[in-house]
């Protein structure tokens, strides 16, 4: 019989059975047990694949890449901290970091910026579920295709010739000589931020959104009632109300900021002065082969997201214990 | 890689293109990508249920090497009854990187043999000639003959002792009176031929409009530049001497390394682009900052300059000497961009024609850059030996090049299904020095390094220090061992 198709039924087949298998033979391991131990025990037990798996798949692999960074691109011999030193004289690689700061910075404050905007705006209007899901509408296109119809948009041809390209179609129209938005320094780095913001905005809008609906209406006609300005109720009471979701918001788009790579990779291919971490892990990966390097670069962007996480986690905390 | 692998669909494209209602084997080569992609994941679905279900049990099938079928025929070929023509029986195992159209092409190419000597051919074709040849020299199984990838592992395997030369195979009289002087000496190795050419391709031409461009054959590069200049005036408005389109996704930048490549050959000589390709030769040396400064200034005479260059996808590039009026005189590519003036460009059949790459330096006159499938004989059963005979012959070069989408480098060989293609076939039988790609034969950090320079070129030609410093640094980081 085919290989694969023994491999099939070993998975659909064998997988549940030794997990039920698994779970018949603590519990029978358990039952001499004293009856105070076995309460102990077996949360443990139980969690162990899962464990196992996490480790497996996630642990493992973040102390590997951690020891490959410390290695020669053979994987074989200890270089001490060359790749970091690498990773922080090489010129290509400060611009890549500087551009993800950027890309940190802009995109989380406009997405989710926009977001709050438009989710405030949009619940006082009968049309919402129509706006919001044309906002929301980019999200559903895979980052490549955003990256290809924006290539378009700022596509360029040289002056008097027709402008294909939208952007450069409207600043002519109105007089102005056409741009190579992709290849100009720094413009070219907020140019594929924008199409980021274009796809991210629906998602803050929508979470935001959800949040507004939490708010009780009880809250802020009392607070027009005591005579508040509409800012006023917004500072006052919405603002405050709305932070913890506020805070899942701008967390994921830091972490999808210091991801940032299909958009890039796509659109300039890095060239310009537009790469970023994420595409040059990539490179020295895939195409320099050099895997100390990429896992050198793998470590510095966890070790830039781990705080960002834990401030996530400590907030989630506190939110539980406030409740 | 991406540039070399950007340019092996091109010349895919070349194939079907010139082939009239040639769309039948587009459609094949289409298939069988697809069936391999589907191979791949089927095997990465077994790998992942091996893996998830936490199953030991070794199922060695699902190793993907193509090695053991490889070697497998070289014992049938031993024992092989009588040698010297006639019927010889048995078998050869051969290995190329042709599928589709190509394959067919190649078995066309050797039925006569195989009617005539009575023995098979078994083909393999593989995009992954590479690993299989190299784990294959380790371990001894070897096809009885096999494309090799290119001169440079051609030297290699020679060295390890598993080519075996065709010094007393080959016809030599007559191989070496026929055949492009710049093939047989890169196919030799310590003065015996190891490797011959199957088929071969050029680059750098130089494609014109004919209905624009009536100035004929340039003398000289300079004669080129000058009657390019010249025709670019008489159109006016913002006609220039050249287009050039750069943009190819990751691989951005590869059109350009071609035109650096061939000024380096051409300029400086098949050593210097030796040494430069080995990574012997640094960038900021005079003799290729030389052919960057040549690159700059026909970019500087360059159809909306070099941004629009990089903004240009290569495949359009062609697209403004079609144009009404005519946005440019000339476009340096080799054979395959024909399809493309076809396609984006709206050209028809007979509007376009090429000047080969005038000589740059007496010395090196007759300097080529292109490419083609270099052959080589790892067993030397008599079948080997007799197919490989047969292969050098114009008889059998010229089966494929009736059937469309491949240069003989023999010059017997004259049956070509258009002039374009015997125009291009005179240009490479004429080859006195003959080079491949430099990029494709230099570490992929570099190569990569080399695309992405000639875009910063392009862009901004004052930054051309700074981009050669750092190519000096990664050619030293690139080549280690």
């Amino acid at each position: 019989m085919d290989t694969r198709l023994v491999a099939a039924i070993l998975i659909v087949v064998g997988l549940p059975a030794f997990l039920i298998g698994y779970i018949l033979l603590i519990e029978t391991l358990l039952r001499p047990v004293p009856e105070r131990w076995q309460g102990r025990i077996r949360p443990w037990l139980w969690l162990a694949p899962a464990l196992a798996f996490l480790g497996f798949f996630l642990v493992y692999p973040t102390f590997n890449t951690i020891v490959l960074s410390f290695q020669d691109r053979f994987s074989k011999a200890f270089v001490g901290l060359n790749n970091y030193a690498y990773f922080l004289s090489n010129a290509d690689t400060l611009v890549s970091l500087r551009n993800n700061v950027i890309w940190l910075v802009l995109l989380t404050a406009l997405a989710v910026g926009l977001g709050l905007l438009i989710a405030v705006l949009v619940d006082r209007v009968r049309y919402e579920p129509a706006a919001k899901s044309v906002i929301f509408l980019p999200l559903a296109i895979s980052f490549v295709g955003a990256g290809i119809i924006w290539r378009f948009v700022y596509d360029y041809a040289p002056p008097g010739q027709p402008q294909t390209g939208l952007l450069n179609a409207a600043v002519t129209a109105v007089g102005f000589q056409p741009q190579t938005w992709l290849q100009d320094a720094p413009t070219n780095t907020i140019a594929l931020i924008l199409v980021a913001v274009w796809i991210w905005t629906g998602f803050c809008m929508v979470i935001l959104s959800a949040a507004l609906k939490g708010i009780s209406v009880e809250l802020m006609e009392a607070a027009r009632v005591d005579g508040a300005t509409e800012l006023q109720v917004f500072r006052g009471i919405t603002l405050p109300l709305l932070l913890p979701a506020i805070a899942v918001v701008a967390t994921t788009m830091v972490i999808t900021a210091l991801k940032a790579f299909d958009i890039v990779y796509v659109m300039t291919s890095g060239n310009f002065d537009t790469n970023v971490i994420a595409n040059q892990m990539y490179k020295e990966l895939f195409t320099n082969n050099q895997p100390g390097r990429a896992s050198a670069i793998a470590v510095v962007l966890l070790v830039l997201i781990v705080p960002v996480m834990i401030i996530n986690i400590r907030r989630f905390r506190e939110q539980e214990a406030i409740r | 890689m991406t540039g070399g692998a950007t340019e092996e669909t091109n010349h895919q494209q070349e194939v079907t293109g010139r082939i009239p209602g040639a769309l039948g084997e587009e459609i094949k080569i289409v298939d069988q990508r697809s069936t391999r992609t589907l191979g791949r994941a089927a095997t990465l679905f077994v790998a992942a249920g091996l893996l998830v279900a936490g199953c030991s049990s070794g199922t060695p099938s699902a190793a993907p090497t193509t090695a053991p079928t490889a070697g497998g025929s070289s014992a049938a070929g031993s024992p092989g009854a009588s040698t010297g023509g006639g019927q010889l029986g048995g078998s050869v195992s051969v290995i190329g990187t042709w599928t589709g159209a190509e394959q067919e092409s190649f078995l066309a190419m050797v039925k006569p043999w195989e009617d005539q000597t009575g023995a098979k051919v078994e083909y393999t074709g593989t995009r992954d000639i590479n690993n299989i040849l190299s784990t294959g020299i380790r371990s001894g199984l070897l096809p009885d003959l096999a494309g090799l990838p290119g001169p440079g592992q051609m030297q290699e395997y020679a060295k390890a002792g598993a080519l075996k030369p065709l010094t007393d195979v080959v016809d030599m009289t007559a191989y070496s009176a026929n055949t492009a002087p710049g093939l047989v000496s890169l196919g030799t190795i310590d003065n015996a031929l190891t490797g011959i050419f199957i088929k071969a391709d050029i680059k750098g031409l130089f494609w014109y409009n004919t209905d624009v461009y009536k100035a004929g054959d340039p003398t000289s590069y300079d004669d080129l530049l000058a009657k390019g200049k010249q025709t670019a005036d008489t159109i006016g408005g913002d006609a220039k001497t050249f287009c050039v389109g750069l943009e190819s996704g990751a691989a951005s930048g590869w059109p350009g390394s071609d035109w650096i490549e061939g000024f380096v050959l051409r300029q400086s000589g098949p050593d210097v682009y030796d040494k430069w390709t080995a990574g012997q030769q640094t960038w900021t040396s005079p003799e290729i900052k030389q052919a960057f400064e040549a690159f700059g200034n026909v970019i500087a005479d360059t159809y909306g300059g070099g941004k629009n260059a990089n903004a240009t996808a290569f495949v359009a590039t062609g697209d403004k000497l079609f144009s009404n009026p005519p946005g440019c005189v000339f476009v340096n590519h080799a054979t395959f961009i024909t399809d493309a003036f076809k396609k984006t460009g709206g050209a028809k059949d007979g509007q376009f024609d090429f000047t080969p790459w005038p000589d740059m330096n007496p010395t090196f006159a007759g300097a080529v850059e292109g490419g083609g499938d270099l052959f080589g004989m790892f067993n030397d059963t008599p079948q080997a030996k007799s197919l490989v005979a047969y292969l050098a012959t114009p008889e059998a070069q010229s089966i494929w090049v009736g059937r469309g989408g491949a240069l003989s480098a023999n010059k017997l060989v004259t049956n070509y299904p258009n002039d374009i293609l015997k125009k291009a076939a005179a240009a490479l039988v004429g080859a006195k020095v003959f080079r491949f790609d430099a990029g494709d034969n230099m570490p992929q950090a570099m190569q990569d390094a080399f695309f992405k320079a000639v875009v910063s070129y392009a862009q901004d030609a004052t930054k051309l220090d700074s981009i050669l410093a750092n190519l000096d640094s990664v050619q030293t980081s690139s080549y280690t061992p």
